[in-house]
């Protein structure tokens, strides 16, 4: 089954850029996709900017609305995510635990849907 | 000749293990519940002519996997289905001795699988509870609903949510491995516990039905005992609830009002559970693997064992609740630890102290509930007076406030005669902060 894993931070508590603390942090997320990718459960997975570059989209009647920042106002925003083929949630959660923003964010995993193939 | 009412409780006894070894075989719930049901039908029409199986389990497994396999074939549209239609074909296909040792529900292993599936953590409280007592328990939706106070339609939409979400969501249906056992464990053991309190605190209009939980709770704790062997809170928690539950009819009166532990008849506390729950504590404390069931079953079981209230042994609860206080500290813990002390003779008010202080707890009804009792008992009968006073208003059970009431009353009685001394005689804990049941920790 293949999971997403959607990684949630509160920006206001990381490291500045460039500091010695990011440079780490950096480093511990490298080493858990290593593992991932070792372990062969990795199918794909990205880190996004800040939600300060978001923008969101909606098409009311017709009309193309744009506004500046993400979808919803939380402390936690969306960093980025993976997507892991493992057997199950235990699995997936195992990993999801493993990653460097666990301790101090969330990490929700979400099945992915498998569209049947046309025949 | 067999009845229908003999069928059925064959059938009820056998369906919860038939049910967990179909769900492996199958690998779907909703799918495995219909062919169960199916199978009873099937039951229902030829056990009352044959006469009941000598292997009803076996009988019913295999009926069940044929249903199922007849509803797959129905439906084959889809790939899945495909691949459990040819499992289960296989598994039919074997020769009929091999069949019969497969089907056997003996096997513990599926039972585990179906306690750790339905007791997942990524599942809501409220789901694991519900489908717990339908799966495992073998209580009909209907009997589940009515225990837990939701209406039948309400809670037909909890279990086939939670189904919902095992399937989708990919929860495994197996028994988690050695590493995070224990922790899993524990989670099952909280949920076990749940429903005993849920029957256990079970208000007097409504304590026939969701009494049944209790009975369940025991029923689960004993199969837990028996699939995973050796675990001492596993046994420390089957202590708790047959000791606890040993005293639950003495808790109302004949008019349905509550009564205090000190003041329960206890020739009406239940003889046969309080020996098996002191069997089932001695048993864990000789694993010599301490934990918070188990002290809350040796404090029980200090209750069942004196004669009398006055001749309870106060200086060993009030021990033991200390060692509670240290591996799971919380108010209620404390609460009951300074009632303990008092009761041993000790300060207890001192114990009260500092959650006195502590503004989060300034509307924690039990800790004033104790605080009035405790002033009480050091003869403060103002102080009790204004502490009743607060405990009265926070308390949002009728029966609780009328025992409080009739505690407060009492109170000032002695306070406007002549101030007697308060001897062991007179002694009484509170509704509230009896040394007792504990939320689980």
């Amino acid at each position: 089954m293949q999971y997403m894993l959607l990684l949630y931070d509160d920006p206001s508590a990381a490291p500045a850029p460039d500091s010695p603390e990011a440079a780490a942090d950096f480093e511990r997320w490298m080493t858990v996709t290593q593992e991932m990718q070792d372990a062969g459960v990795m199918v794909g997975g990205e880190a996004l900017l800040g939600a300060e570059t978001a923008t969101t989209v909606r098409v009311r009647d017709g009309d193309t609305l744009l506004s500046d920042g993400p979808f919803a106002e939380t402390k936690e925003h969306l960093g980025g995510y993976y997507v892991l083929d493992v057997p199950d949630l235990d699995t997936a959660c195992a990993w999801a635990a493993k990653l460097p923003n666990a301790p101090t964010g969330s990490i929700e995993v979400r099945p992915v849907m498998e569209i049947p193939a046309q025949t | 000749m067999t009845d229908t009412r003999a069928v059925e409780l064959a059938f009820r006894e056998e369906a919860p293990a038939v049910l967990a070894t179909l769900i492996r075989q199958v690998g779907d719930f909703d799918l495995a519940e219909d062919a169960v049901q199916d199978a009873f039908a099937a039951a229902v029409a030829s056990w009352p002519r044959d006469g009941i199986p000598k292997r009803p389990g076996a009988w019913i497994t295999t009926a069940a996997r044929r249903r199922a396999i007849d509803r797959l074939r129905r439906d084959r549209g889809l790939a899945d289905r495909m691949a459990a239609l040819q499992r289960l074909t296989e598994i039919d296909a074997l020769r009929r001795d091999e069949e019969a040792a497969l089907d056997e529900p003996v096997v513990g292993d599926d039972r585990l699988r179906l306690v750790f599936t339905c007791c997942h953590p990524a599942l809501a409280m409220d789901a694991r509870v519900a489908l717990t007592l339908r799966s495992l328990g073998g209580l009909t939706t209907a009997e589940v609903a009515r225990a837990l106070l939701v209406s039948e339609e309400t809670m037909r939409r909890r279990l086939s949510r939670a189904k919902r979400k095992i399937a989708g969501a990919g929860i495994p249906y197996r028994v988690p491995g050695d590493e995070d056992l224990p922790e899993r464990l524990r989670g099952v053991l909280a949920v076990v516990y749940l429903i005993f309190n849920e029957g256990y605190a079970a208000a007097s209009g409504d304590r026939l039905v969701r009494g049944e939980l209790c009975a369940e709770a025991i029923r689960l704790g004993r199969l837990l005992v028996r699939l995973v062997p050796g675990d001492a809170e596993t046994e420390g928690l089957l202590a708790l609830m047959l000791l606890q539950d040993a005293r639950r009819d003495a808790r109302v009166d004949e008019h349905g009002a509550y009564v205090a532990l000190d003041e329960q008849d206890r020739s009406r506390w239940d003889a046969g559970r309080i020996a098996e729950g002191r069997e089932a504590l001695r048993r864990a404390l000789e694993r010599r693997a301490p934990g918070t069931y188990q002290l809350q079953a040796a404090i029980a079981a200090l209750h069942c064992e004196a004669p009398d209230a006055a001749s309870t042994d106060w200086p060993q609860i009030a021990a033991l609740y200390g060692e509670l206080a240290r591996r799971a500290p919380s108010p209620v813990v404390e609460v009951n630890r300074a009632v303990a002390v008092a009761f041993a003779g000790g300060d207890g008010l001192a114990v009260l102290a500092p959650l006195l202080g502590d503004e989060r707890l300034a509307e924690y009804q039990p800790l004033h509930a104790a605080h009035a009792e405790l002033l009480r008992r050091a003869g403060d009968l103002v102080g009790a007076d204004a502490a009743y006073e607060r405990a009265i208003k926070l308390s949002d059970n009728a029966v609780e406030r009328a025992e409080l009431e009739r505690r407060a009353a009492d109170a000032r009685r002695v306070r406007g005669a002549q101030r007697p001394e308060l001897d062991g005689d007179h002694r009484r804990s509170t509704a509230n902060a009896k040394p007792g049941p504990l939320p689980s920790p």
